[in-house]
């Protein structure tokens, strides 16, 4: 197999890296106490310290002799659209309640796809608003309300 | 004898109606999502996991389990039939499934899956009641210090097995860890890494990792570049094998069973490495070494049995130890803790019923799936027309409404597109999520138990080397940690991965 620098290793590293020392950082603010008596922080902070020391090891290694992968491209569409979809549903649903924010959030996801038509979308987003209410609302019985307070109910 | 007494009691926990009837919905989602492309038993258990918490404890696992194994069994349908493994085991089958698909003995391949997965599942289900109360036993003299060696070492055997560079999967377990740690600390209640947020205190779901690592960031992967699905196979016909067929599938399946059941046991991707290494056994010791790759019957029925019997045994751990092997089996044990029982060797003489009715519904269960997938094929066939932009706004719509209703916290929402992207560009960058999630489970266990062992010991480290099953099992993890990194082993682990591709 070929080795030489790869993009993608010095990515992965970076993030074990930025993740690992901002757990550092914030154990650091808890009580570390004593080897019998291990404060909030001890823990955290060894593993961060890992997490940190691997990601600088998979950096190295990306730069002298790394793995060859494509990153390939990226679905900024479905990214997006995904994204904005799911933090919708957690932010309205208990407002809208259940039926709007589901038909909302299906007709979102459904314009992640290039390929879709808006009339297929809406059916799609009909169809899901419709099985969910059915399978959690009413066989399930979840105690989410059909329609939510901030539409006047 | 005692086992058959277990077994009495198992199938009638297991033979009771409503668990008939979740046992069979269970191995029928599993099917369905074992056959569509795109979806896994992952993300399925952690979007019904919070579906089951109103069922009995014994229903509830009864289902899930039959999602697991239901699901290794319908990607080898889609693996045979379009060449594409609907779950990861099933990309062996694929290999001389589809040849065999091409050529027209589609069925006989199908009919070759399923016999051997259900002998596997038999065999497989016998071993695991034979050998999972002697190692609970064992497992009951554990203090903390051997709890600790055992995560660990569960842990880093996970990476030996995963496919990829063993640093990133090291990397990704530690992250899982560490990302375990947020929430309220379990020995003085303080509040860690929570941002101030008081959603977060109870820290983060499992179930919006699992969703936001296998569903959505899997769907992103697909969504990369869309295109129709090949034309599939329009009809299946003659699924009863000939006789010299059945004559040449016997021996892989007892090897693959054999070789399925002792791997399956290892954590990470025992029945992946189980249905590889049969494929590599069964081409080795082959008189017909040049049909396999164009349509030999062996290269269906070995992998397909040694990847049954894998996913049976792969409730040993689980089931005695309390530690999962596999992604579906860490939500597995979420399951456990939200009725109220702790996974471990106490479920075997606390709760009889549920670990023996369990074990019997497993062998229900394969019963169901032959009954389900030989008869009933076309439906499956027809199913792989559902277009995948339906698909998908229905995964991700089914998933916010379950994680959701976990506790109505809007916060698990946001884990869920957090762990999405986080695991989307992981992903991209060559780093496998399971390990991730293995981590995120495993986590509080290694620091409970660490901790707990050294305020037993008053603080004296060493305590984990001077009790002997403790410095044995840290022994072993050194020894798994150097066959995982050294790069002489490690190449030779490539070629069982790479060899047939």
């Amino acid at each position: 197999m070929e080795r030489r620098r790869s993009l993608p290793d010095v990515l992965a590293g970076g993030i074990f890296i930025l993740i690992g020392g901002a757990f550092v950082a914030g154990a650091l603010g808890y009580e570390l106490g004593t080897p019998l008596r291990m404060g909030p922080g001890a823990f955290p902070l060894l593993v961060g310290l890992i997490v940190a020391g691997l990601g600088l090891a998979i950096v190295v290694k990306g730069l002298v002799a790394g793995e060859v992968i494509a990153f390939g491209p990226v679905p900024w569409r479905a990214v997006a659209v995904i994204t904005v979809a799911v933090l919708f549903f957690g932010f309205t649903v208990r407002g809208l309640g259940f039926v709007p924010t589901s038909a909302v959030t299906a007709l979102l996801t459904t314009l992640a796809s290039t390929r879709v038509r808006p009339l297929m979308a809406v059916a799609v987003a009909a169809g899901l608003t419709a099985a969910s209410t059915l399978i959690f609302v009413v066989g399930l019985q979840l105690r989410i309300p059909l329609v939510g307070p901030w539409l006047g109910f | 004898m005692e086992l058959l007494d277990n077994l009495a009691l198992g199938f009638s926990t297991a033979l009771l109606v409503q668990n008939v009837l979740y046992c069979f919905v269970g191995v029928l989602l599993g099917t369905a999502v074992g056959v569509l492309p795109g979806i896994g038993p992952t993300a399925t258990v952690a979007m019904l996991l919070p579906i089951t918490f109103s069922f009995e404890p014994v229903t509830a696992l009864i289902m899930l389990a039959g999602i697991y194994y239901g699901a290794q069994y319908g990607g080898s349908t889609t693996a045979i039939l379009i060449n594409l493994p609907g779950e990861s085991s099933a990309a062996v089958t694929a290999l001389d499934g589809h040849e065999m698909a091409r050529q027209g003995r589609a069925g006989a391949a199908l009919a070759a899956a399923a016999v051997g997965s259900f002998i596997a599942g038999t065999i497989a289900t016998v071993a695991l009641a034979v050998a999972a109360p002697p190692l609970a036993r064992v497992a009951l003299q554990f203090g903390p210090a051997e709890y600790f060696a055992l995560v660990l070492l569960g842990l880093i055997v996970s990476i030996a097995l995963a496919r990829g560079t063993a640093l990133k999967a090291l990397a990704m377990i530690a992250l899982g860890v560490l990302l375990g740690t947020v929430g309220q600390d379990i020995y003085t209640g303080t509040p860690r890494f929570v941002f101030d947020q008081r959603e977060l205190y109870g820290g983060i779901d499992f179930v919006s990792v699992a969703v936001g690592m296998f569903g959505l960031a899997e769907i992103l992967r697909n969504l990369e570049n869309e295109q129709t699905r090949t034309a599939v196979i329009g009809r299946v016909k003659n699924l009863w094998p000939t006789r010299e067929d059945r004559r040449r599938i016997v021996g892989p399946i007892l090897r693959g069973t054999g070789l399925g059941a002792a791997l399956g046991v290892l954590p990470g991707g025992g029945h992946v490495l189980a249905s590889f290494t049969s494929y590599a056994v069964e081409k080795r010791i082959s008189k017909r070494r040049e049909e396999f790759g164009s349509g030999a019957i062996e290269g269906v029925a070995g992998p397909e049995s040694a990847n049954n019997a894998a996913a049976q045994t792969s409730f040993i751990p689980l089931l005695t130890l309390g530690l999962p092997a596999h992604p579906v089996m860490a939500l597995m044990v979420g399951a456990f803790i939200v009725h109220g029982i702790t996974p471990g060797p106490n479920v075997i003489t606390d709760e009889p019923a549920l670990f023996w009715g369990l074990i019997a519904s497993m062998w229900i269960g394969n019963v169901l799936l032959v009954l389900l997938n030989l008869p009933l094929i076309g439906i499956w066939v027809r199913m792989l027309h559902i277009p995948y932009q339906v698909l998908f706004p229905m995964i991700i719509l089914f998933a916010s409404i379950g994680t959701y209703s976990l506790g109505f916290n809007a916060y698990d929402v946001y884990a869920i597109v957090f762990f999405g992207l986080l695991g989307y560009v992981l992903i991209k960058c060559g780093c496998e999520p399971a390990p991730l999630l293995l981590g995120f489970v495993l986590g509080p266990l290694l620091e409970e138990n660490l901790r707990r062992a050294l305020i037993i010991s008053r603080g004296d480290a060493s305590v984990f080397l001077t009790r002997p099953i403790s410095a044995v099992l840290l022994a072993l993890t050194v020894a798994a940690l150097v066959v995982a990194v050294l790069p002489a082993i490690r190449r030779r682990r490539e070629v069982v991965f790479t060899e047939e591709e």
